[in-house]
């Protein structure tokens, strides 16, 4: 059984179709990348499995629970809360919180949340999180005072603290100078194999294929083509895909 | 003489404290509260809270005080107020209470609208509610980039207290006038500003401790 299925998801902003019919499935444990160009709504595909969107159509099921049905439309704000929690989301802008440390900012929601734990397991469980992030020594430091890179991590980790089923990743590294990207991508690797389910809305070509099951390029808000590196990236069957991937090897 | 004026203009500077710390008080919290209702997402209720705070802000406040104290009176011919300096008082608390929330309304709303949108994506999707967003990640952060405009506010209330002698409340400036008419010299009147240069000098050390206290985040 899949750990998620998308089906037939379309969104349109004002009068512009951005998900033309979006489907696709993917299995526990697997790294999916969504790569296209700007515009091609990926990243509004993200921001719909997390109800950051509403779709205007079509439905979405975490291991076979029928999650979000648009025809039946969302219940209430606790409904919403309760699904999201199936998916982590790590922003592009990090969007820690500043007046929180980093430790305070991995363990706030868990806190919140209870879930039967104690607070002394939530806070162990979020130095253990940051160790993990290679950012042990930088957990009593507040947002502000932490490089770019390091912020992603605090937010990896913040994402991860709640157990979700499925990671999301939304351009990651966009916001990042070129040097701090690679820690970055250094950790989502690492998380990568150790069968994280993954989704990672990217425009690092080269990483995307490293570190991804499979690939999924996108333009004009469908599926132009999914497969796995080898097939899309290496010997991509749309026209569309090797234009994109064309700008990048040049 | 001095010593005497000095005693005296303090017991005026009471009645100036009181209308301000009372102002304070409640003018803050009601504030908050317009300013959720000038956000509101619909027209039939921001409409008329934003006509509201175009009235209140768009009159100078000594006519509200007139308005309001003898307009009961006039309009509905009943002593809302109740007679003698409670009275007074109460009508001078009322006014100022309401002219001073809204202007605070308006400070919480551009603090609460210059927050970043990731900031409410980040608590969404981490699973928070829509109160402990606000009070777990936005409000601290609003308090912090607020603090400068509503100092000037509150140092302006300061000062602002002076009008309410329009309707006889009693507090310094109407202490220190006294003097003119009753032993015929003028520096009592002259000498009140001391008393609100160095209110308002304690009231700037206050601020700047609380901006220091916050600046441990950006």
């Amino acid at each position: 059984m899949s750990i998620l299925e998308v089906n037939n998801i379309k969104k349109k902003f004002d009068n512009t179709e951005v998900l033309k019919d979006i489907s696709f499935s993917m299995e526990k444990g697997q790294t999916l990348s969504i790569i296209g160009s700007s515009g091609s709504g990926k990243t509004t595909l993200l921001r719909c499995l997390n109800f950051l969107e509403t779709p205007d159509e079509g439905t979405i099921s975490v291991n076979g629970n029928l999650l979000y049905d648009a025809a039946v439309g969302h219940g209430k704000d606790a409904d919403i809360r309760e699904k999201r929690l199936h998916f982590g989301m790590v922003f592009q802008q990090f969007n820690l919180f500043p007046q929180y440390t980093a430790l305070e900012n991995v363990i706030l929601a868990p806190k919140l949340e209870g879930r039967g734990k104690s607070a002394e397991e939530i806070i162990e469980n979020g130095k253990v999180l940051l160790d993990k992030m290679g950012l042990y020594d930088r957990m009593n430091n507040y947002p502000h005072q932490l490089s770019g890179g390091q912020q992603q991590r605090v937010a990896i980790a913040r994402a991860l603290a709640l157990q979700p089923d499925i990671l999301c990743f939304d351009e990651p590294t966009s916001a990042l100078d070129p040097e701090l990207t690679g820690e970055v991508l250094k950790v989502i690797k690492e998380l990568a194999s150790q069968h994280t389910t993954m989704i990672i809305v990217t425009h690092e070509i080269s990483f995307a294929k490293d570190v991804s099951d499979e690939i999924i390029f996108m333009d004009g808000g469908v599926i132009a083509e999914q497969g796995t590196p080898a097939q899309v990236i290496d010997n991509p069957a749309n026209e569309r895909t090797r234009q994109f991937l064309s700008n990048y090897n040049g | 003489m001095f010593t005497t004026v000095t005693l005296s203009l303090f017991e005026g500077f009471l009645g100036t404290l009181k209308l301000f710390a009372l102002t304070l008080l409640f003018a803050l919290p009601l504030g908050l509260i317009i300013s959720f209702g000038s956000m509101h997402k619909s027209i039939i209720v921001r409409g008329p809270i934003r006509f509201i705070i175009w009235i209140v802000r768009g009159t100078p406040l000594m006519l509200q005080l007139l308005i309001i104290f003898y307009g009961p009176g006039i309009f509905l011919g009943t002593n809302l107020w109740g007679a003698g300096d409670g009275g007074r008082f109460t009508a001078a608390l009322v006014a100022f209470v309401f002219n001073y929330a809204c202007y605070f309304s308006e400070i919480f709303r551009g603090g609460i609208q210059s927050i970043p949108k990731g900031q409410y994506e980040a608590a969404a999707v981490l699973g928070l509610t829509k109160t402990q967003t606000f009070f777990k990640i936005v409000l601290l952060q609003v308090v912090k980039r607020i603090v400068p405009p509503i100092s000037n506010e509150v140092i302006t209330l300061v000062k602002d207290t002076s009008l309410a002698r329009v309707i006889a409340f009693y507090e310094i400036i109407w202490e220190g006038e006294r003097f003119i008419k009753s032993a015929g010299i003028i520096w009592p009147l002259f000498y009140t500003g001391a008393f609100y240069l160095i209110f308002s000098g304690l009231l700037t050390l206050l601020f700047g401790y609380i901006e220091k206290k916050l600046s441990y985040f950006k």
